[in-house]
């Protein structure tokens, strides 16, 4: 089987782009990634693209030129990026394609995500009654493992200090102010215990991803950056899912437990072998739970982990080096694969005021998305 | 006042919560799924507190159907013993009075308490009354 490589990136910045539509943004990331690639349009053979509120990514044709490519839509909430790149990762492996792209965009409205009960088969008294929202899941999880682990929200607030300090060094980046620690404590609650400042935003961006196989890379003369694994999963019994009216007594692990465990398995490599990582943050408590639960560390290590500064850019493992999601906000479509594209940036060493030091070899990123589905990659140069 | 939805309550006085058990697996959820492999199964009404939230800002409309004046409330997941952990209201509680752990029992509340002919939801209050 071929190893497959990343030969090219681009990024439509992150934020809100008023008078650009998210596929524009889109097209915008293709290009860029093909001029990274040192490539042109005919060339490319096929495409994943994932779009939540944006249209379809297939569309993108008309603009880009009417090669007749295979260009197939993916739609996996939160993790539509990391599904589609592992989607394109399994075009080449299969020998089928040695030239294709991964591409994610979106264009959110302001304001929370605004689901509705019929489309995660619920019933309709449920959104009605309010509890249509993802802050309520994403707080009622936090509290718990707070409470059963020992996690402070001061701990809680470091994460997202972190996230705007490591922004400032990031163009793409949308929230590139660094906020005192004490700010986003003494901030306006949301949902409980988080303030307004431990919530990422919906938000507007694109990404592309071009891959290739090793053979292809070699020919077009670029550095190596091997996907070693590219793996996404969906949820075990006893998980903790969004919009969950109720849950299982016995607990059980999450999708990103086994899209982790698999993507480790399949690279040959442990957590202790991995120098940078990108992990969802959607919001504060998220990073916390997601460092555990993609196997860096046990659960409530954390509290230590982040006092001691061990997530810092200079730290043992250094953590959303561009500031996650919390400071790029999250356009569904495009969010798994801004973490993979700031991953090669790191392995190139392209990272300016936030490249981690000592030329890390070895690149995580972990999404997970609604309704428990997680994806996985990792790099290695 | 009738109940937000059919099929969520049981007739008793007081009411309990219709969940359904797997009937192959036994596994209990709530709200009893419109399927053939669950069996209705009226839930217990007393449990403890597994998690909570509270929801600080006016959900969006639709689908909330709540008033349009708003204030805070608190959300929990309510551990029933031996069967499964309910998401639902608190009542009857400060916002800063709530503890995991803390013992609960079912009760009703109406969605918007300035209606006249309003609909109810489910709720839990500190066992035996207010906290």
């Amino acid at each position: 089987m071929s190893d497959v490589c990343i030969v090219g990136i681009g990024i439509h910045p992150f934020g809100r782009t008023d008078g650009v539509s998210g596929l524009e943004q889109g097209v915008f990331a293709v290009r860029q990634a093909l001029g990274d690639a040192g490539i042109e349009w005919p060339q490319i053979q096929f495409a994943y693209g994932g779009s939540d509120a944006a249209g379809n990514p297939d569309t993108m044709v008309e603009r880009l030129g009417l090669t007749g490519i295979q260009f197939i839509n993916v739609k996996n909430g939160c993790a539509a990026g990391g599904s589609s790149l592992a989607s394109a990762s399994m075009a080449i492996q299969s020998g089928a394609f040695d030239l294709g792209f991964a591409v994610g965009f979106d264009k959110h409205p302001r304001g929370a995500f605004n689901a509705l009960p019929a489309e995660y088969n619920l019933p309709d008294w449920y959104g009605e009654a309010g509890y249509m929202i993802t802050t309520q899941f994403f707080g009622a999880k936090i509290m718990r493992y707070m409470h059963e682990h020992g996690i402070s929200q001061t701990s809680l607030g470091r994460v997202a200090e972190k996230a705007f300090r490591n922004a400032v060094h990031a163009p793409h980046a949308w929230r590139r102010e660094p906020v005192a620690l004490e700010t986003i404590l003494e901030a306006p609650l949301v949902s409980d215990p988080y303030t307004k400042f431990m919530f990422c935003s919906p938000a507007e961006g694109g990404v592309a991803l071009i891959l290739a196989s090793e053979k292809k890379a070699r020919e077009l003369g670029k550095p190596l950056i091997r996907l070693k694994a590219a793996a996404m999963r969906t949820r075990p019994p006893g998980s903790f899912e969004v919009f969950a009216p109720s849950i299982d007594v016995v607990r059980g692990g999450s999708a990103t437990n086994i899209a982790s465990a698999d993507a480790f398995r399949i690279a040959g490599i442990g957590p202790e072998d991995v120098q940078v990582a990108q992990l969802q943050d959607t919001e504060a408590g998220a990073e916390i739970m997601h460092l555990a639960e993609n196997g860096f560390c046990r659960d409530g290590e954390q509290e230590a982990w982040l006092a001691e500064g061990r997530t810092e850019i200079g730290g043992a493992l250094p953590v959303n080096t561009d500031g996650g999601c919390l400071a790029c906000g999250e356009p569904i479509g495009a969010s798994g694969l801004r973490q993979v594209y700031e991953n090669v940036v790191q392995l190139r060493g392209d990272g300016g005021g936030r490249q981690v030091p000592g030329a890390p070899k070895t690149a995580y990123s972990h999404v997970y998305g609604a309704p428990g589905v997680s994806a996985v990659t990792i790099l290695e140069r | 006042m009738r109940a937000i939805a059919e099929g969520l309550f049981t007739d008793d006085a007081p009411p309990r919560l219709i969940g359904g058990r797997h009937r192959e697996t036994g596994r209990i959820v709530f709200p009893c799924p419109e399927s053939n492999d669950y069996e209705a199964w009226p839930l217990r009404r007393d449990g403890t507190l597994w998690s909570y939230t509270v929801q600080r800002y006016r959900p969006k409309s639709p689908p909330y159907a709540g008033p349009e004046d708003f204030a805070p409330w608190a959300v929990a997941y309510v551990e029933l013993p031996g069967e499964t952990i309910v998401e639902a209201r608190l009542a009857n509680v400060g916002l800063d009075e709530v503890r995991i752990g803390m013992s609960l029992e079912l009760t009703q509340i109406p969605l918007d308490p300035d209606a006249t002919d309003g609909v109810l939801i489910h709720a839990f209050q500190p066992a035996g009354g207010a906290a």
